[in-house]
Parts: C-alpha cells; sequence; structure tokens
C-alpha cells in the first residue's frame, strides 16, 4: 500500500488523475472501518487531511458552498441558519467522536442509502462539485449522484471538492428512526424542507429504497393541494386527510428490504409516521413566522 | 514508512509503520502506550479516543500518515495536559510527557480535598473518587472526553454530559457512577479546588 499525501487540492486531483483506483480517506470513519476489518486493501490511500479548502464553507446570497471535509460537528455550530435540515441530520450522526471526523463528502462517497447527509440534501435542493484533472470542475445535481446501492456519479478520476446546498427559505425538518438517541444507523429516515420562495415542498427518503430518494409524487401531489387551497397566503392548518394523503405517497415512494434493522413493511409505515409529522412540525413553524411578520406590519 | 508527530507535548518519531495502520495501533504497539485501548476498531465503543490537534477522536479510525505533524493528547498525558491548561499554557516548552515517563505512568491518586501533590486530573481524581471505575476498559476513553467537555463547558447540565459521552461504552457500570464523577469533576472546577 502507498499513502499519497497530497497538499493541494490541485495535487489531490493530479494524484487521482495518476492512480484512479485510489481511495481517498478524508476522516476515515467509512474508510478505516473497511481497513481495520480487511475488508478493503486498497493499493493507494489518497489523504485529504491536508487539503485546506477542502475544510471551509462559504455562504453566498442563495447557496452554501460546503467543503467535502467539513466536519458534521461544524455544520452543527456554523450552519444551523443557512442549512437546518442537514444541521440536525449531523447531529444524529454517530458520536461526538465520529461527527468531529466525518463529513459530507465521506457520506456521498460512500453513498449508503443510509446515509443521514442525503435525505437532508435532498430536501434542500443541491449539487455536488466535483473535479478531474482532465475536464476540470462540473456539477452534479443531487437527485442524478445516487445511482445504485453504495454507488454514486463520480468518475475514478474525479474528487469532491463541495456540495453547494440551497439556503433554506423556509422551515426544514429531519426525522430518523433507530433503536436509541446516539450511534445508531437509521433503520429510515425523512427530511423535508418547505421552500415558500417557489411555494414548492421536497423530501428525502433515506434507508427505505436501494438509494436516498425524494418521494415526487407527494411533493406534487402536496404542492398542487397548497396552491389549491391558498394555504401558502392564508397560512390555514393542513387538513388531516392532505396530511394522510401525503404521508401514504411517501410510504409508497418506499422500495425498502427486510434487514437485520428492520423489516420492509415496518420502514414504509414509519416514513410515513415521520412525513406526517415533519409536515406538520414545518407548516406550524411556517404559520408561526407568517404570523409574527404579518403581526410587525 | 515513518510518521513524525507529537505526543502528549514531545516529538515522537515511529518507523516501519504501514500504511493501511491506524493511529491507535501506532500508539499501542509501536510507542508503547496502550493507554487508549483497543475494543472494537470500528468507532463504536470510544475506548481509544484522544485529542488529534485538541479535538476527541477514536483513534483506530485515523490513518497513521494523517497524524504526520499533528498534536495528539493520550489518557497518558492527560494529567499534564490539563496540569498545562490551568495553568495558562507551557512557557517555558519543556512542559509535556515522555514516552518513558508516559509508558510508566501510574494512577498514584492524591489527597482530593487539598489537591495538592496532583499526579492527577481533576477528571481522573473524580474518577476514583465516584467509584466511577469497574474494570476499566472503558475509562481511557471516557476520561479523555470527559475532560474535553469540561474543558469546553465549564458548567454542564446532565444533558450536555450524556451528549458528550455519547460515544463512549461502558458495559460494566451502568453510567450512573461515570454521570457522578463528572459532575464531581465539574463541582470541584468551578470551585477552583
Ligand atoms: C461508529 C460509526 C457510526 C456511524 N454512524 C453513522 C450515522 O449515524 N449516519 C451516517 O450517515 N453515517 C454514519 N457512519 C458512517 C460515516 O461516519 C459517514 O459516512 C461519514 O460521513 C463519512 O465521512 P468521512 O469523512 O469519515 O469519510 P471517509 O471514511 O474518509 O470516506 C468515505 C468514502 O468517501 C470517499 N471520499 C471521502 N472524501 C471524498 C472526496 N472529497 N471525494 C471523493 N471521495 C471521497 C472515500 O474514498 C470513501 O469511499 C458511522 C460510522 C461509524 C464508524
Ligand atoms: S476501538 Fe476505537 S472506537 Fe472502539
Ligand atoms: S468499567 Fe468496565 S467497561 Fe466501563
Amino acid at each position: 500500500m502507498d499513502f499519497l499525501r497530497p497538499a493541494s487540492w490541485e495535487e489531490a486531483l493530479a494524484a487521482k488523475a495518476e492512480h484512479p483506483t485510489a481511495v481517498p480517506i478524508a476522516g476515515g470513519t467509512d474508510v478505516m472501518v473497511e481497513i481495520n476489518f480487511d475488508h478493503r486493501r486498497p493499493e493507494y490511500l489518497l489523504d485529504l487531511n491536508r487539503i485546506g479548502d477542502l475544510y471551509e464553507w462559504e455562504v453566498g446570497e442563495d447557496t452554501v458552498r460546503l467543503g467535502a471535509s467539513v466536519p458534521y460537528t461544524k455544520i452543527m455550530e456554523n450552519l444551523r441558519a443557512e442549512l437546518p435540515g442537514l444541521a440536525l441530520a449531523s447531529h444524529t450522526v454517530a458520536s461526538p467522536q465520529i461527527r468531529n471526523r466525518g463529513g459530507v463528502g465521506g457520506n456521498l462517497g460512500t453513498a449508503s442509502p443510509a446515509g443521514d447527509a442525503h435525505p437532508a440534501l435532498l430536501a434542500a435542493g443541491a449539487e455536488v462539485e466535483v473535479a478531474s484533472a482532465a475536464r476540470g470542475t462540473r456539477l452534479i445535481p443531487i437527485d442524478e449522484f445516487y445511482t445504485g446501492v453504495k454507488r454514486n456519479a463520480l468518475q475514478p478520476d474525479e474528487l469532491i471538492r463541495a456540495v453547494r446546498i440551497q439556503k433554506a427559505d423556509g422551515p426544514q425538518q429531519y426525522s430518523k428512526v433507530g433503536t436509541r438517541n446516539a450511534m445508531v444507523i437509521a433503520v429510515c429516515a425523512f427530511g423535508l424542507a418547505l421552500h415558500p420562495r417557489t411555494r414548492t415542498v421536497r423530501t428525502g427518503i433515506g434507508s427505505a429504497a436501494p438509494t436516498p430518494v425524494r418521494a415526487k409524487a407527494a411533493e406534487e401531489f402536496l404542492n398542487a393541494a397548497l396552491a389549491e387551497g391558498g394555504f401558502w397566503d392564508n397560512g390555514k392548518i393542513i387538513t388531516p386527510s392532505v396530511a394522510k394523503q401525503f404521508a401514504d405517497l411517501c410510504s409508497a415512494a418506499c422500495n425498502p428490504i427486510d434487514d437485520v434493522r428492520g423489516t420492509a413493511s415496518y420502514r414504509r409505515h414509519a416514513v410515513g409516521v415521520m412525513a406526517r409529522r415533519t409536515l406538520t412540525w414545518t407548516w406550524e413553524s411556517y404559520r408561526g413566522a407568517r404570523r409574527a411578520t404579518e403581526g410587525a406590519a | 514508512m515513518r510518521v513524525n508527530f507529537t505526543v502528549n507535548g514531545r516529538p515522537q518519531e515511529a518507523d516501519d509503520v504501514w500504511e493501511g495502520e491506524s493511529l491507535l495501533y501506532v500508539l499501542r504497539e509501536r510507542l508503547g502506550l496502550p493507554g487508549s485501548k483497543n475494543a472494537c476498531e470500528q468507532g463504536e465503543c470510544g475506548s481509544c479516543t484522544v485529542r488529534l490537534d485538541g479535538v476527541p477522536v477514536c483513534s483506530c479510525l485515523v490513518a497513521a500518515g494523517q497524524v504526520e505533524g499533528r498534536e495528539v493528547v493520550t489518557v497518558e498525558g492527560l494529567a499534564e495536559y490539563a496540569k498545562q491548561r490551568a495553568e495558562g499554557g507551557c512557557a517555558t516548552g519543556a512542559c509535556g510527557t515522555s514516552l518513558d515517563e508516559a509508558k510508566s505512568w501510574q494512577a498514584k491518586g492524591s489527597d482530593s480535598q487539598t489537591g495538592e501533590g496532583t499526579e492527577l486530573s481533576p477528571v481522573q481524581q473524580a474518577f476514583i473518587d465516584a467509584g466511577a471505575v469497574q474494570c476499566g476498559f472503558c475509562t481511557p476513553g471516557l476520561l479523555v472526553a470527559a475532560d474535553e467537555m469540561l474543558e469546553r463547558n465549564p458548567n454542564p447540565t446532565d444533558a450536555d454530559i450524556r451528549e458528550a459521552l455519547s460515544g463512549n461504552l461502558c458495559r460494566c457500570t451502568g453510567y450512573e457512577k461515570i454521570m457522578d464523577a463528572v459532575r464531581l469533576a465539574a463541582a470541584r472546577q468551578s470551585e477552583g479546588v
């Protein structure tokens, strides 16, 4: 095995181009488990810890450009206002020690259906910024990033530089089912973001299909129901029948399996429950914010 | 490969390190510092917790090559680390714990009432006084994690303590005495004892 230690982003891309089989290692919280248990014996490890750019984030007008290696702890501490869904999801990852090392770049690299960043990214709206020495930068819409169980759209010579995530323009929630609060891989998970600016709702489902997915039919149904009822303007309570229909469509978007963590039917059921709850929570918070601004006007 | 890094305030060099080796392995097997424990090698138990550039991490999940040029504090250096922190840093540059000292480090205990002759960090003393150690396997990781929390948050709530220690498993104590120990350390710290 060789340990490659690029000191800059350009050097890292050059190294990846020269050794396309090299395994990047950032926080190591996925890679080292595989090496410790001899599930993986890469020819080259490509250490990304020295590349300072990957640990930085920039808050722009509409998006946050989140460096691939920014640890979950920093997201929770610094980006709660801009990325509330991702900050909540980050807080559910493993333990403080793991959150101090692991980040979204590694979560995307592994592309596990259970990765906690994915539902939050799908709900917020995001693009993955990847680069190669040969072809420069390209942006992969988050919906196109997950291509199969633990597979993603990266080419062998590419590295993830950052994720460009839509800044929240409304309330967001993240919910996860597990056997306890810490150190738990999701049985299933659900992210929801209200986007009042475009009057749309987006979702993300984790651990209930071969890849993280959006519940697109549920989103379309809810977008139409909210528009028809004038809900965005009148701020009324969402009727139970609309919430139920939304929850049922979210359950229907799942394509789960039975495994040690839970059965397929439990996952489908739990996703519906989380969909209804997160819709209620976010909508209540939207109504509260609306009343506050109206009261002030 | 060779890895140069700082351990407990002193520069160290580890030779013949395999590229896929963990920091935990280097500490235990190459530097002879078995304080950090190996119980799972998959980040689940926290008994290998060390500070890497000040940040608590599972040393079993850090690749040895990633610590080149960086600073690690292990449980063997915790007492000295806490002492320096209390004294406001290392002015002389001669602080830290040498490898020989670290290897032969033993918990001697001290007079917790007066704090005189303290050879333990306040957190270590509190674990002894509260009876928070049974088999002791989880203790080094808990000490490093608890000490770091008290550094950041001198007056933690019970929820803060539970959260800070949520990555550390203990199979013996049922955690209640560990909670007592951290509360005790926090109380003593705020009394300046
Ligand atoms: C005990 C434990 C509990 C865990 N619990 C959770 C949990 O609750 N939720 C969860 O989502 N995850 C969990 N994980 C998994 C892991 O912590 C996350 O997936 C984390 O986000 C990985 O980030 P990392 O930086 O450590 O990745 P690494 O291990 O460094 O890398 C992971 C993968 O991504 C690739 N990679 C990393 N950076 C880049 C880059 N810039 N460009 C291209 N490829 C890259 C690597 O080659 C590798 O394939 C857990 C892990 C452990 C050990
Ligand atoms: S040995 Fe590292 S977390 Fe268990
Ligand atoms: S005292 Fe035995 S595992 Fe904690």
